[in-house]
């Protein structure tokens, strides 16, 4: 189907559309995917924040300012952006370390940074700048790489990690691991070495719990008995599951879930938003979701394979995968497959700052998809 | 560049990577099959499961008390009603911390610790889920201060509530009684689902008495409730069913008429109908405002109460025990009869003085003079104790307590108001297991008057009187007339109540002792000639003065040097018309001095009061 649209010469008026589209390097299918996303975000965001309209207008703003940043990546040549990767991670690492330094705190972790004008969350950047950084290093020399690079490619993953775990911002931590760890696993090493690096960590988990933080650890306990303790850590989970197991086959309806508009479910309109959906809309409706997801992330992976770079195509591959991760992370959470560990659900979840990035990084898609030298045509 | 040296295989390194991609495209299917699987889990085979949780967590179930039946006197005057007013209540189990709504209120509404204190105490008390009140009769003002601090206290609201009002203050303190808080031990009596919501429950008087009755039964109301526990909308209720009306043979005239007789005196008025045992009127002297027990009393007025030496709370007509004196000669001069110790026309001397044989204590009469040759009639007429010393002399106290016992002395009358006592007849058998003491013969003359051991109850006495007006017939005195389920329903009387017809053998012996009771209010000599004056009907009455305090041989007693205190109670019972009775009264003004001199006069007023009303109508 999406081939037909593309080379459906017999219909103009679409063509021209699409066409207008490729001169400003916006991909139209991705587009339309974003676009079909952020729509049912507001309508859920709707529901969730109380039917607030200021809460709804400002998200809107958001969505534009991260649109804006969008439309200008997607137009830097992926050349550009490989030859200011090195550049981009310094500098996130740099700012990394001065919100440990002098950061603001905002919910018990130190994660802003206050540029006078905007606050800012330098791990924000990390999200673009480990995949980037890590995709032109790999790409640097023959795939797969040696032994020593992959070791400095660990490196390159796990400072930035550490770091924003530091914050502590275990969610983030976890999707800057993933994306740059995605890197790594396409760029073609041996399956041994995948093996025994998943051994490893698993070997490495006690350290781990021993490093963690308290409310880290009772977010891990809690998660594996959540009526531990119904009224504490508990609590979210407990009632996340009541609200989607209450949805059923084909909701409550919209604007109609008791979980939700009568308070019971709390971060309702950040992390938990998709026991909202999962309320109202059912089992019907968060199967359309993951359906979205999977398409726009599938549209993402075809950019990647299409993609004429080897750099490209792994940074496409990177970002795409990470988007799945995203979900994965936040759905597993609030069905209670995975610890709670905040991670919002991407580009539906209120909030600003990883809207931006998340906008940014299908730019950076759209980009490598538009700037292809046309061989074929 | 270091790149440049290195060959790149493009097709080679493109086919490697997009391998990893499709691998990870099916990794990334699998996961998301895993989350659809989990979803579907939770959505469709555990979706009754969270249904049930949702519900719960959503859906309140709230009582709705049911609106307290109101209580009318006989007229239809309303003596208990309910009005509206707002309160300020917490539900414990839904306040987040306790403590500090509870400190930050008292700033709010300028609670004392002492208040602070109660409510901490209740909220220990009550059972779970229950309403706490912390606040009755809220001013406009107040509601409108907590209404914009509403989100400040989850679990606390204004609630509306009907609040039982007595608009006839002291006048019925007694026997309509009050409602107050549900105490501990009130916990352990009622149906606790039925008392949902209810915070108050009749504490004394027919309140008490008829409370199941007067509560009715309480509905339900589902409600969906947000994460603080306010409601956000109703889903369905079952409403709640009024208490009955409850209608009283009390007589707001009558009853107001009998507390201006009393006027200054303690004491306590009773009238009742003898056919129906419908009492008319019940007065006890002091009184108090049953309205301020409503909504908790405050510690300083309680103790005011408490602490009074008038003993305002202390309800005289169904606890007040006094020696019936002379009045209890009526009784004694038909055992006399009936036992056939006497006759109509048995006279004997009276000197002013009694001494037992062998004996040289002198019991002395009223009259310190003595009334001299007096018959039966003339005995009751002129209240000549020196007759009765000897007739309870013969008839010895046990024969005299049997048969006072058939008129109930001794005993309750049953009458439906709670916390009766039962007064005390003596006997032998009485003092043996009482006070391990012998009886003394002594002790039978005094019991012959009234004195001594004796002790009556206003209603007691006013039950006997009933009793001895309709010639044995036994009906019970009866407070509640009838109830009423509804408005447009029929009242639905409450029947009239009979025990035992008293076996008296011979008609002629009642007939002997209610005309010399008609010659107390009319003939020359007769103690309270006052009361039959200028009536249509005959009334046929008796006398009491009844000994507060020991006189000594010898001794004068002396009204101007005693205490007040010490003063003889006036006593007086009557019943009229005396042929055909429809009104039996009782007065007893403590420390009144005389039966014929202060008590018969507030019959007499009950007596006008009564059939001036027949005579009207």
């Amino acid at each position: 189907m999406n081939k037909q649209i593309l080379t459906d010469r017999a219909n103009p008026e679409r063509w021209s559309l699409i066409r207008t589209l490729r001169v400003i390097h916006l991909d139209a299918l991705l587009l339309f995917g974003l676009l079909s996303l952020l729509g049912v975000g507001l309508m859920i965001l709707f529901s969730a924040g109380n039917q607030e309209v200021a809460l709804l207008s400002r998200q809107l703003i958001r969505m534009g300012m991260a649109f804006f940043g969008l439309v200008v990546l997607a137009n830097i040549h992926p050349d550009r952006m490989r030859d200011v990767a090195y550049w981009v991670y310094g500098a996130g690492l740099i700012l990394l370390i001065a919100v440990l330094l002098v950061g603001e705190e905002g919910k018990g972790a130190q994660r802003w940074l206050n540029l006078g004008v905007v606050r800012f969350q330098p791990s924000e950047l990390m999200k673009i700048a480990v995949p980037l950084l890590l995709a032109a290093y790999v790409a640097e020399r023959p795939l797969p790489p040696i032994l020593p690079r992959l070791f400095i490619c660990f490196l390159m993953v796990a400072i930035p990690a550490l770091l924003i775990a530091k914050q502590p911002d275990l969610g983030t931590a976890l999707l800057i691991a993933s994306s740059g760890l995605i890197v790594i696993f396409l760029s073609g090493i041996s399956w041994a070495v995948i093996i025994s690096f998943i051994l490893a960590a698993a070997s490495a988990l006690p350290v781990l719990w021993y490093v963690m933080h308290d409310y880290q650890r009772q977010r891990v306990l809690t998660f594996l008995n959540p009526e531990s303790d119904p009224l504490g850590s508990g609590y979210h989970i407990i009632q996340s599951k009541i609200a989607i197991g209450s949805g059923g086959l084909f909701g409550r309806g919209w604007l109609e879930g008791t979980q939700s508009q009568l308070a019971f479910l709390p971060e309702r309109s950040t992390d938990f938003i998709f026991s909202v959906i999962a309320e109202e809309f059912g089992l019907m409706g968060v199967g359309l979701l993951l359906l979205l997801y999977l398409a726009i992330a599938g549209r993402g992976l075809y950019i990647a394979g299409q993609a004429q770079s080897s750099f490209a195509r792994l940074l496409a591959g990177s970002i795409s995968l990470t988007f799945l991760v995203y979900v994965f992370v936040n759905v597993g959470m609030v069905t209670g497959l995975l610890p709670v560990v905040g991670v919002p659900l991407p580009l539906v979840s209120y909030g600003g700052t990883s809207m931006v990035t998340l906008l940014a990084g299908f730019g950076i898609l759209m980009s490598i998809h538009t700037h292809r030298r046309m061989m074929t045509s | 560049m270091s790149t440049r040296f290195v060959l790149k295989d493009h097709v080679n390194e493109s086919r490697l990577v997009n391998d990893r991609l499709i691998f990870a495209a099916i990794f990334a299917g699998i996961l998301f099959a895993v989350l659809m699987a989990r979803l579907a889990i939770l959505q469709v085979i555990e979706h009754e499961h969270f249904d049930v949780l949702s519900n719960k967590n959503r859906v309140d179930i709230e009582p709705l008390p049911p609106q307290r039946g109101l209580i009318y006197d006989r007229n239809g005057v309303v003596l208990a009603e309910n009005i509206p007013t707002f309160s300020l209540e917490l539900i414990p189990e839904k306040v987040v911390m306790l403590d500090n709504t509870l400190s930050e209120l008292a700033v709010l509404f300028s609670l004392s610790i002492e208040d602070v204190a109660k409510i901490e105490k209740t909220i220990k008390q009550q059972y779970r889920f229950r309403h706490v009140v912390i606040r009755h009769r809220l001013t406009e003002q107040e509601v409108a201060v907590f209404s914009a601090n509403r989100h400040r206290f989850p679990g606390v609201d204004v609630v509306g509530r009907l609040i039982r009002h007595y608009p006839h203050g002291a006048l019925f303190a007694h026997t309509v009684g009050y409602v107050g808080r549900i105490n501990e031990k009130d916990q352990s009596l009622i149906d606790e689902k039925n008392y949902k919501g209810t915070l108050q429950i009749g504490k004394t008087g027919v309140e008490k008495y008829y409370e199941d009755l007067l509560h009715g039964q309480v509905g339900y109301q589902q409600v969906e409730t947000n994460v603080q526990g306010r409601v956000v909308r109703e889903l369905n209720n079952e409403a709640s069913v009024s208490g009955q009306a409850l209608f009283l043979n009390l007589d707001i005239q009558l009853q107001r008429v009998a507390a201006e007789a009393l006027g200054e005196y303690n004491g306590a008025i009773v009238a009742m109908d003898p056919k129906t045992g419908g009492v008319l009127a019940m007065v006890s002297k002091p009184d108090f405002d049953p309205n301020l027990f409503v909504g908790g009393i405050s510690r300083k007025d309680y103790s005011v109460l408490r602490d009074s030496i008038d003993r305002p709370l202390f309800d005289r007509t169904l606890r007040g025990h006094y020696p019936p004196g002379s009045t209890l000669k009526p009784f004694v001069a038909l055992a006399g009869l009936e036992l056939g110790v006497v006759k109509k026309n048995t006279k004997t001397y009276c000197p002013g003085w009694y001494t037992l044989p062998g004996k040289d204590h002198r019991y002395r009469c009223w009259k310190s003079h003595g009334h001299g040759r007096v018959d039966l009639k003339q005995s009751l007429a002129q209240s000549c104790d020196v007759y009765y010393y000897d007739l309870a002399n013969v008839l010895g106290i046990d024969r005299l307590h049997q048969f006072l016992d058939l008129f109930s002395f001794g005993r309750r009358s049953g009458v439906d108001v709670p916390s009766e006592s039962r007064g005390l007849s003596p006997s032998s058998e009485w003092k043996r297991s009482a006070r391990n003491q012998v009886w003394y013969p002594g002790e039978t003359l005094i019991s012959g008057i009234g004195q001594g051991f004796n002790q009556t109850t206003p209603v007691q006495l006013a039950y006997a009187t009933s009793m001895l007006a309709m010639r044995g017939i036994n009906t019970l005195p009866q407070v509640a007339r009838g109830s009423r389920p509804d408005a447009g329903s029929e009242l639905n009387l409450t029947p009239v109540k009979r025990g035992d017809s008293l076996p008296i053998v011979s008609n002629d012996n009642w007939q002997v002792v209610v005309d010399s009771m008609i010659e107390v209010t009319s003939g020359q000599r007769g103690t309270a000639k006052s009361v039959g004056k200028g009536l249509p009907f005959k009334v046929a009455g008796k006398t009491g003065t009844a000994q507060v305090f020991g006189i000594k041989q010898d001794e004068k007693y002396d009204a101007e040097t005693l205490a007040k205190k010490l003063h003889d109670h006036a006593i007086f019972i009557a019943f009229a018309p005396a042929e055909n009775p429809e009104f039996v009264v009782v007065v007893v003004a403590e420390n009144g001095g005389s039966g014929s001199k202060t008590a018969a006069p507030m019959a007499r007023k009950m007596i006008d009061q009564y059939f001036g009303e027949i005579v009207d109508e």
